[in-house]
């Protein structure tokens, strides 16, 4: 039994850990290691177009993160208190948002949000001053930010819900007893407790975010993210400078995860 | 400012998000599944069937989803138990969670950069090096369903164990001591308490899988190399590159609705085997 789980770990570390060693490959050819060098992340990272990919990756995620982290608590801390259709409606949407499959999110994104700017673009030409340029709306940095918001807010506000409901309910009723304002029973009791939550439901959206590639495909527009960059590199072959970046990739994503999983637990035991 | 002021206020935003970016969205699909392709490439609206009753040009890649999903859940249903009921019942305290950390690590990081590790280990110079060398020759390993379900597993395994896990680990052991102490062989013992007892956490992981297999696109595209296609990779050939928004919006309605279907009919049938509904959710 020992030995099968062994098995199985090494079935899953053993990939990961092969590209790790060849993207320290010092020979030009992906798949024969002659010696060892840090070249490929030398070059990854002045190749211009990977520093683009990772810059949009960056910005998209950190700005996602953050819009899911703020809206997603501010939802999970209003659900908290009701009850109804309301509350039935939001559980319906946080379900569609999880269960419909990320390709048909990305689909329906670019389908829709292109109608809508159709529209828009010659209402806008029309009301613009004469003189100015219009501003045209199309699909970039803005609809990647709004899809990876829209699925990552339903994400926060599962995690911080479940940290919600395990929350002791008479701390806030006793500091609205001892006359807090809610303002000041949501700063000073509530925020602290679900912080932990919080927090790691940030880092898990910028993981996702950094990762997703499906969502990105379809809606960046011509902006391109480094998992699409990754993506059209493999098509044209196996490089050593892509295992160096995909080294990368889940070298941060390893971070921030272990991260939220210290967050996740570390604030789970002091609640108890 | 009420109570019930501050509520709206607070779901305003999250509430306003879910509008346009989900339901706007998924509403324009399914009204263009029913319109037809305009001569310019956009879609004209209409209410016909047509796009539906073309859906068996696309036959392939609903059949390849239907029958590599289940066989890659199932796949990873079996390799996964042992792992978790080891970790559930066997492992010391102290060593549970750091192993737990480490079988759903993987899951949270990039796929793609996981998929391209098995290009990587399948490939020309990979395994089939390998095996070359023990005296297997020719074997091609790359571009076969063999290479897709094997990128399947690897990809899905830890979705798989973290639930089995849970429902293992909140078993009460003292059945299983009672079991053995009246006598009973350790496999009657595993068949009648401890795999109808975690029978929750085989349906969520199962479901969880199956569910995100019938939209995978990535672990086809590059580990099957155009020739294990799924309804993903024609999504994407419809959307992106042939551009036909009416035909690709039926195709996609009706992805997601066999789904649909097949998640009901499945918990319908695990209701009845006598597991109750749980919600594991991963993290």
């Amino acid at each position: 039994m020992r030995l099968y789980a062994i098995f199985v770990y090494l079935f899953l570390y053993i990939p990961i850990g092969v590209i790790a060693l060849f993207s320290f490959n010092a020979g030009r050819h992906a798949s024969q290691l002659q010696g060892l060098s840090t070249k490929w992340y030398g070059k990854a990272l002045s190749n211009p177009f990977v520093m683009d990919a990772l810059e949009t990756s960056l910005l998209v995620a950190f700005i996602s993160a953050l819009l899911a982290s703020v809206f997603g608590t501010m939802a999970a801390v209003a659900l908290q208190g009701i009850k109804g259709p309301v509350r039935t409606a939001f559980d319906m949407l946080i379900y569609v948002a999880v269960m419909i499959p990320g390709i048909v999110i990305g689909i329906a994104t670019l389908i829709g949000l292109v109608t809508v700017f159709d529209q828009l673009n010659p209402l806008l030409a029309a009301i613009w001053p004469d003189g100015a340029m219009p501003p045209k709306l199309h699909m970039g940095m803005g609809s990647l930010v709004a899809a990876h918001t829209m699925f990552l807010m339903a994400l926060v506000i599962i995690i911080v819900r479940a940290r919600l409901a395990g929350m002791d309910r008479a701390l806030t009723e006793a500091s609205s007893d001892l006359y807090a304002t809610p303002f000041g029973t949501f700063y000073q009791v509530t925020l602290p407790m679900i912080f932990p939550a919080v927090l790691a439901g940030f880092l898990l959206s910028f993981t996702f975010s950094f990762d997703d590639f499906i969502i990105a495909f379809f809606v960046a527009g011509s902006e391109t993210t480094l998992p699409i960059y990754v993506f059209s590199s493999i098509r044209r072959g196996v490089t050593p400078e892509i295992n160096a970046i995909g080294t990368m990739v889940l070298a941060v994503s390893l971070i921030l995860l272990v991260a939220a999983q210290i967050l996740l637990r570390r604030g789970g035991k002091k609640s108890k | 400012m009420t109570q019930r002021t501050r509520n709206w206020l607070l779901l305003a935003p999250a509430g306003t998000w879910f509008l346009v970016m989900l339901l706007l969205p998924l509403t324009v699909v399914l009204v263009f599944s029913f319109g037809e392709r305009a001569p310019a490439g956009g879609v004209e609206l209409a209410f016909s069937l047509e796009q539906y009753a073309n859906l068996p040009a696309r036959w392939t890649a609903f059949k390849n989803t239907m029958t590599l999903a289940p066989i890659g859940t199932l796949a990873s249903l079996l390799i996964a138990y042992p792992l978790a009921y080891f970790l559930a019942v066997r492992v010391d305290a102290k060593w549970k969670t750091i192993l737990l950390v480490l079988v759903i690590v993987p899951f949270w990081t990039s796929i793609l950069i996981r998929s391209y590790a098995w290009i990587f280990l399948l490939g020309g110079r990979g395994l089939p090096a390998l095996l070359d060398w023990v005296g297997i020759e020719g074997v091609r390993l790359i571009n076969t369903p063999f290479a897709v379900l094997m990128g399947i597993i690897y990809g899905y395994l830890p979705l798989m164990v973290f639930p089995i896990y849970v429902s293992l680990d909140r078993l009460d052991k003292r059945l299983l001591e009672a079991s053995s102490d009246l006598g009973a062989h350790p496999w009657t013992t595993f068949a009648q308490i401890t795999l109808p007892l975690s029978l929750p956490g085989i349906a969520t992981g199962c479901m969880l899988v199956f569910i995100l297999l019938m939209g995978e696109f990535l672990i086809p595209a590059l580990l099957g190399g155009g020739k294990v296609f799924f309804v993903g990779n024609a999504l994407v050939d419809l959307f992106l590159q042939s551009r036909n928004w009416a035909y690709g919006s039926a195709v996609a309605v009706t992805l997601v609705v066999v789904m649909l279907i097949t998640v009901t009919i499945y918990m319908r049938l695990i209701h009845r085997l006598g597991a109750s509904r749980e919600d594991v959710s991963i993290m």
